[in-house]
């Protein structure tokens, strides 16, 4: 199919608007249809899967219309081995989160499964947008339904979440906007590739590297702009607090492959330090905040935080590992392997798509949890296993993944960037490898109180266990995590060749060299 | 000055000579007729608005300089009148429910709209100083009036002498200043004007009156842009109005006045750009700045979004500031798109007023995406574009304007614009905030007729058609230039 990313992002908003028409007094068909569309979009994304080719870095199902054609935009899509496992992780994670809200969410039903379908269609967007304005128009749209789903159905303090974290990703992107306009200003062209092969001198690189950074840190979040998070995790309904982690945070991540290291690449270079710490501030700060919270959603909010440092550091630590001699022949700095460099980037994408899955099915415990008992301290739980044993085995094995177990995904992503960056400094790989430790208490603290003990609320004795349709998407998720800690190779295989392009684009300086 | 006058000539001011001739005749009309009958009055005045139209729309195209060179017709100009005309019938059309919920439906109210359209129309086809200040004053005197036909509320006697003695004040700055460049070039002729601004023997003399005259000239036209620091008046006209006036006063007089700016600043005093575009970057950054941040604790509506007003203007500002022919179409874009904005967002709250209540205050809008679904996301979408969030077309006039402004060098202007957008997204998020995530509900029945929804449906609907497909539109606000 010449066309299959644009049916990928208008079929799921174009069934939003038909959910919307279907209306809220008749939710049962609204949940249907909606379930439907998401599925059929699913089916339709693993043909991008199939039809592959893993042996390019150049982009594929490109498509390409002219739009603006004053500025020269085009509505032009492509993907390649970086946004292909992101838009397939989008479009499982939206059939997750329609399944979960099924029979949770009661009040404006139709609404609520098209904002996630409409969010479903603007996501792939932003990962199949080569076009940077078209980019940033799926980007920023990203926002309107985000926005409607903490402030509609979230909890008790959702107007001051929603409004904040409107503004602070809003806040984050204008500096983002104000850098592509300058630099089509400068190539005149919004074609992300034409930015690519720029040439920009170290003060406009650095510019333009702290206003991508600022927009893309915001969404990731890394550490000090990260207070967002929590507050939107917590007030978000299940559902929102799903996508937001698995999906919206990529965004962030994204960027970097995308933006900022194939077009400031000398800017990233230089910069890399402060990212590393940064990301190893959230890595290991943010995992003893998360160890003293009282409310799950937030403990796993923070978790969200420490855990997508590794994606940083994974990405900027290549810099400490290779660099390009004068010749354009990749060398290592001490010694390391190229292989280093490709385990940081691409230990990287693995972390977003096991992150992906793992947040996913960690908010998804505590939404079922909270559907039951209307709460999220931890304290008014305690032996939950004696009631809901099903339950507990599959919150466990999750909390096992958030903890990094080895044979699940989040072993898999966190020790590609420790290997990786055990090359470029023993000292990031020794903070870095500290998350073993914090992780794995905060998580299995959680589970200890949660799950194990005896019952010390009465009502905690009554709990039913998960019913046929939590049993059946937390089993869906059970797989993914455990199938990528064993055998991620075929999700490698789909990005090597991009990351080997992307490394070398990315260590090729854009400044005259002086020899 | 040679007055010739030829009767060919009258052809081309056929769309102002019909229009003063249906003014002429519906006010008559509207005189003789039994009360029963006096909505026709609405329908004939709708009628001729749209006559004069299709005779603008025939004229497009055309190019001359008539009445002694007191009168142009150029694309820009019709192109103008077009829109307009075309944003007047849609203000009048919400104007219907408001007048008669509020029990001011009374036929000067359409006449006096009419008659400040005519003036509107003349002050884009002004080309001499005379000319524009004619139309400028038809259509001033008319707001004023239109103002006060609310003449048992207090707050709109009080917007309308507030209005008047500000508008009076901008008025004799405006002629002050115009009297100096007569003076000085001894024309009121804008070619003859730029003729002079433009020649290579100016003494440093006249120079420095020329300056003078233009800085008042600035200051008069701001004052009727309601740009900061002449920004006082706009919150309090805007809210002691009657809504459907506010409306009015926020849409289709700003293409007036950028026409007048274009007359004046551009065809007449081009010369000067690099005088002038350093006064609007400073009256741009504040009006931004200003706008932003002092309606962030408004709880008002009107007032609220006055003060958005004043910074939309802000930006049209700015692409004033460039000096380059594509800044100026970023500028008419912005003014076009902001319109279309307006009329929605004023629209809305038209459509929430019933029988002598005036919902004009936030709260009024607690819980209406429950109790009025579409006309809520008709409003989330407007407040979305003003804030300048794609895929609407708020964001693209934004896009336009910044990408002017970066593209002459200033990119710090550019910044410190987004930057206060951010700031205003804010208090556009409350309206949002009160229709969606309230738990009240005030379960407002909406009681506007069909055609008004229709119409506001059409309406919403282009903020986003219109943001999907921006490309015809801009090319048609810089082919102006």
């Amino acid at each position: 199919m010449d066309s299959l990313l644009s049916i990928l992002i208008w079929l799921p908003i174009l069934g939003a608007g038909s959910v919307l028409l279907i209306g809220n007094n008749r939710s049962e068909i609204a949940r249907w249809v909606s379930v439907g569309i998401s599925v059929l979009v699913f089916a339709l994304s693993i043909n991008l899967y199939l039809d592959f080719d893993t042996s390019t870095a150049s982009m594929q199902f490109v498509e390409k219309v002219s739009w603006i054609s004053q500025f020269n935009i085009f509505y032009h899509l492509g993907l390649d081995g970086i946004s292909m496992p992101l838009i397939i992780l989008t479009t499982f994670s939206t059939i997750i989160v329609i399944i979960a809200g099924w029979e949770v969410i009661k009040n404006r039903v139709a609404d609520y499964m098209a904002a996630f379908l409409m969010m479903e269609g603007i996501i792939i967007g932003v990962f199949s947008a080569m076009d940077s304005m078209l980019y940033y128009v799926f980007w920023e749209a990203s926002l309107i339904p985000m926005l409607l789903i903490i402030g509609i159905w979230g909890g008790q303090n959702r107007v001051y979440a929603s409004i904040k974290f409107f503004l602070y990703t809003f806040l984050g992107s204008v500096f983002m906007l104000v850098s592509l306009i300058y630099m089509y200003n400068l190539s005149g062209s919004f074609a992300i590739s034409e930015m690519y092969a720029l040439p920009l001198s170290m003060v406009q690189q650095s510019w333009i590297f702290w206003a991508f950074f600022l927009a893309f840190a915001v969404k990731v979040p890394m550490f000090p702009v990260h207070t967002w998070l929590p507050d939107a995790h917590v007030q978000a309904p299940t559902g929102g607090s799903v996508i937001l982690a698995a999906i919206m945070l990529k965004m962030g991540g994204y960027g970097f492959f995308r933006f900022s290291l194939p077009i400031t690449p000398d800017a990233s270079s230089s910069f890399a330090t402060v990212v590393i710490v940064l990301s190893l501030i959230a890595i290991v700060y943010i995992g003893f905040v998360a160890l003293v919270q009282k409310d799950m959603k937030k403990l796993i909010a923070y978790s969200s935080i420490s855990h997508m440092g590794f994606v940083t550091l994974g990405v900027f630590a290549i810099f400490s590992i290779m660099k390009m001699d004068p010749n354009g022949e990749l060398v290592s700095i001490a010694g390391a392997s190229i292989e280093s460099a490709y385990l940081g980037l691409e230990g990287a994408m693995i972390q977003m798509i096991s992150h992906g899955f793992i947040s996913a099915a960690m908010f998804l415990v505590v939404g079922v949890l909270y559907d039951r008992l209307h709460s999220r301290d931890i304290t008014t739980y305690g032996g939950v296993i004696n009631s809901m044993p099903k339950f507990t085995g599959f919150a466990v094995l999750f909390a096992m993944a958030n903890a990094g177990l080895p044979g699940t995904s989040g072993f898999v992503g966190e020790f590609m960037v420790i290997l990786g960056a055990l090359q470029a400094n023993f000292w990031y790989a020794f903070l870095a490898a500290m998350t073993l430790i914090i992780g794995a208490a905060y998580t299995l603290w959680m589970v200890k109180r949660v799950f194990w003990g005896t019952i010390t609320n009465p009502e905690v004795s009554k709990l039913s266990d998960v019913n046929a349709r939590e049993f059946g998407i937390l089993s869906i998720l059970a797989i993914a995590i455990l199938w990528m800690g064993l055998y991620p190779q075929p999700v490698i295989e789909v990005m090597h060749a991009s990351i080997v392009n992307l490394l070398e684009q990315s260590l090729t300086t854009k400044l005259p060299v002086l020899l | 000055m040679n007055f010739n006058f030829n009767a060919s000539e009258l052809l081309f001011a056929l769309p102002e000579l019909f229009l003063l001739s249906a003014i002429a005749i519906i006010l008559l009309f509207d005189l003789f007729i039994s009360d029963r009958l006096k909505h026709i009055t609405y329908y004939l005045s709708q009628l001729a608005l749209l006559l004069t139209g299709f005779s603008v729309f025939n004229l497009i195209g055309e190019s001359a300089i008539i009445f002694s060179g007191t009168f142009v017709l150029d694309t820009l100009g019709s192109t103008f009148k077009v829109f307009i005309l075309g944003f007047a019938i849609i203000a009048l059309a919400y104007t219907r429910h408001y007048l008669k919920v509020h029990d001011l439906l009374r036929n000067e109210y359409f006449i006096l709209a009419m008659m400040s359209i005519l003036g509107m129309l003349i002050m884009v086809s002004g080309h001499s100083l005379l000319t524009l200040y004619l139309g400028l004053e038809i259509m001033s005197l008319s707001l004023y009036a239109l103002i006060a036909t609310a003449r048992d509320r207090t707050a709109a006697i009080e917007a309308a002498l507030k209005y008047f003695v500000l508008g009076a004040i901008a008025s004799g700055l405006l002629l002050y200043g115009m009297s100096m460049i007569y003076g000085i070039s001894g024309s009121l002729n804008i070619a003859q004007i730029s003729n002079f601004a433009s020649a290579a023997t100016l003494g440093s003399q006249q120079t420095l009156i020329l300056n003078f005259g233009l800085v008042f000239l600035v200051i008069g036209v701001a004052f009727k842009l309601g740009a900061v620091p002449f920004h006082m008046w706009v919150p309090d006209v805007y809210q002691g109005s009657p809504t459907s006036v506010t409306m009015f006063l926020s849409s289709v007089p700003k293409i007036a006045a950028v026409a007048i700016l274009i007359r004046l600043l551009i065809d007449g005093l081009g010369s000067l750009q690099h005088y002038w575009s350093d006064l609007f970057m400073i009256l741009a950054i504040l009006s931004i700045a200003i706008g932003s941040l002092v309606a962030l604790n408004q709880t008002n509506i009107k007032r609220m979004l006055a003060y958005s007003t004043i910074s939309h203007i802000g930006f049209v500002l700015l692409g004033f500031v460039t000096g380059v022919v594509d800044g100026y179409g970023a500028a008419v874009f912005y003014v076009l798109t902001y319109i279309l904005m307006s009329l929605a967002a004023f629209g809305v709250i038209i459509a929430l007023n019933k029988n002598g209540f005036e919902a004009d205050q936030i709260a009024d809008f607690q819980g209406l995406s429950k109790s009025s679904p579409w006309l809520a996301l008709i409003m989330l979408v407007v407040m979305l574009s003003m804030a300048g969030v794609p895929p609407f077309i708020g964001f693209y006039s934004k896009l336009f304007i910044l990408q002017q402004v970066v593209a002459e060098g200033y990119v710090i202007l550019a910044v410190l614009a987004v930057i206060f957008a951010v700031i205003s997204a804010y208090y556009y998020l409350q309206i949002i905030k009160t229709m969606y995530f309230s738990d009240k509900d005030k379960s407002i029945v909406i009681y506007a007729p069909l055609d008004m929804k229709i119409l506001l449906s059409i309406n919403g609907i282009l903020i986003l058609l219109v943001g999907l497909m921006p490309s015809f539109w801009m090319e048609l606000s810089v082919s102006l230039f």
